[in-house]
């Protein structure tokens, strides 16, 4: 097993080398949404009771936890077609389960730091909220099932550009609609069980509920859960299809 | 320590191994030798577990590598064509992420580590960003790389091209002095002068087949030691003679002259199959 942490180390050690930069590009898109839809136009209304910032804060959660777990896919991509890195894990005496674990730890991890610079603008701009065990259960498990669909979908995709169309395709969207900038409750039923299909939809629900202080719902759990396991064997079954 | 037989790979419709048989024994230094495109990169990979065979089987130093594909890679160092070398990452980095892989202790990884990099004379870059390093001494660090683990057998893809001579001529050196050590060595080149220069063995692959194999001697024995080479008609055209006496003889009698040189790889190639190695 010591495979999946030279994965993991790899994949740290690059980061350390580029944190501030990283940091601040992890910052720019969560404090735009916070000054344009969370100060600017959340300053009209409500939601639930609670002001829209309020209401937003839990929902950039879900979403950078999303995207920095799902952009491991990028990295991946990069030791691939660029670096020709990954050829060097394909020669080693590696198993699929140590590369993938490694790499959705790594996505995890990277997914945390984000959730820390949104956590760190809110309290910024006055925002106070609970983070409880259950908030971070639920980053946990958005985190890993996004890491793990990521290296699934890193295997399968045969260049770079395939990558930014999935980002466009799957990322993009769900990160608008799961949840994150409005509540689900006020949409047409059809709509509402289309979206609570998507797994950022119970993120967005189980983070919001542990951070507003409510009682957590076992569903968004074993959802989260769900998607986790599926896209981690998914992850693990291709891992051999990136070899040509 | 390499057996392979009726290896067969396509990609699509291009058959890239036709039934590709051969072996290695231990402690031989082997070289694969064809134009680009004849099959020998797409042979490594099939051997060192980056691609995968459409049929034949390979077995690496008793392990067979569909039924035991970690065993093997764990007997078999890699040294690829693409520079594949962690560029963000430090040349002590890239080792010690190496040696993680193939699961060596930390005090044996530090200890490699510095051992090989003062074997390919690399002991103070330790800590240089691998993407500030020339490309020959990325060339070296992929060598030191691939020892770390201690394989018995190293496969080298092309392992100078893109070096200007006295770098080529330094890696030379250093492959040599890795087979003396006792390391198999499976080399693929398009370059003659490699060949020659390295290999106790060679085997010359064209479009995917095993053409012929043998010492590099005992192979342009077979077309003959001394050339000469004439123009007429606006082509270069060679014949071949058993001694430098007879070949001279066949140069005095030509009225446009030629010049008479010895006979190489390439002429055995070229007298194979009809067209030249480069």
């Amino acid at each position: 097993m010591s495979a999946f942490l030279a994965i993991y180390l790899r994949e740290m050690l690059i980061l350390r080398r580029r944190i501030l930069r990283q940091a601040a590009s992890w910052a720019v898109s969560p404090l735009l949404y916070v000054l344009t839809f969370g100060c600017a136009l959340g300053a009209t209304f409500q939601v639930g009771g609670r002001s829209y910032l309020e209401f937003l804060i839990p929902g950039l959660v879900a979403m950078a936890s999303m995207t920095q777990a799902f952009a491991i896919a990028t990295e991946i991509n990069v030791a691939r077609f660029y670096f020709h890195a990954f050829e060097e894990f394909q020669a080693a005496p590696v198993g699929r389960l140590s590369y993938v674990l490694g790499e959705t730890l790594a996505g995890i991890s990277k997914a945390i730091v984000a959730i820390a610079i949104v956590l760190a603008i809110a309290w910024l701009f006055g925002v106070r909220l609970h983070y409880g065990p259950f908030f971070w259960l639920a980053v946990l498990l958005d985190s890993f099932a996004f890491a793990s669909l990521a290296v699934a979908m890193a295997m399968l995709v045969r260049s770079h550009a395939d990558q930014t169309l999935l980002t466009s395709f799957i990322i993009t969207p769900m990160g608008f609609l799961g949840g994150t900038f409005f509540p689900l409750d006020g949409l047409p039923a059809w709509a509402r069980g289309v979206l609570n299909l998507l797994p950022l939809s119970h993120a967005s629900a189980a983070i919001r509920a542990d951070a507003f202080g409510e009682p957590p719902r076992a569903l968004h759990f074993l959802v989260l859960a769900g998607f986790s396991a599926v896209f981690f064997i998914l992850a693990c079954s291709t891992v051999g299809k990136a070899r040509d | 320590m390499i057996r392979i037989e009726k290896l067969k790979k396509s990609f699509g419709k291009k058959l890239a191994l036709d039934s590709l048989s051969l072996s290695v024994g231990k402690g031989e230094l082997f070289a694969f030798l064809g134009p680009n495109g004849a099959g020998k990169t797409t042979a490594i990979r099939i051997m060192t577990g980056l691609s995968r065979k459409d049929s034949g089987t390979c077995e690496i130093a008793g392990a067979d590598l569909d039924r035991e594909p970690l065993k093997a890679k764990r007997l078999c160092g890699l040294v690829t064509q693409n520079v594949n070398l962690d560029g963000e990452l430090s040349v002590a980095e890239n080792l010690d992420i190496h040696g993680r892989l193939f699961a060596m202790p930390g005090k044996l990884r530090r200890q490699r580590a510095s051992e090989y990099l003062g074997y390919v004379g690399m002991e103070d870059r330790a800590k240089d960003l691998v993407k500030t390093l020339s490309g020959g001494l990325k060339r070296r660090l992929m060598i030191a790389r691939a020892l770390l683990h201690g394989p018995g057998l190293l496969f080298l893809d092309e392992p100078t091209v893109g070096l200007d001579p006295g770098i080529r001529r330094k890696v030379w050196s250093l492959i040599k002095r890795i087979n003396q050590d006792g390391v198999t060595i499976f080399l693929t080149t398009h370059y003659i002068e490699e060949a020659e220069f390295l290999a106790g063995r060679v085997a010359f692959i064209h479009e995917g087949r095993l053409i012929q194999e043998g010492t590099p001697a005992g192979m342009i024995a077979k077309v003959g030691e001394w050339a000469v080479d004439t123009f007429e008609g606006g082509a270069m055209r060679s014949d071949f003679f058993a001694s430098r006496e007879e070949a001279g003889s066949f140069l005095a009698g030509l009225p446009a002259g030629g010049a008479v040189r010895r006979a190489n790889l390439e002429d055995a190639f070229l007298d194979l199959t009809g067209k030249r190695v480069l």
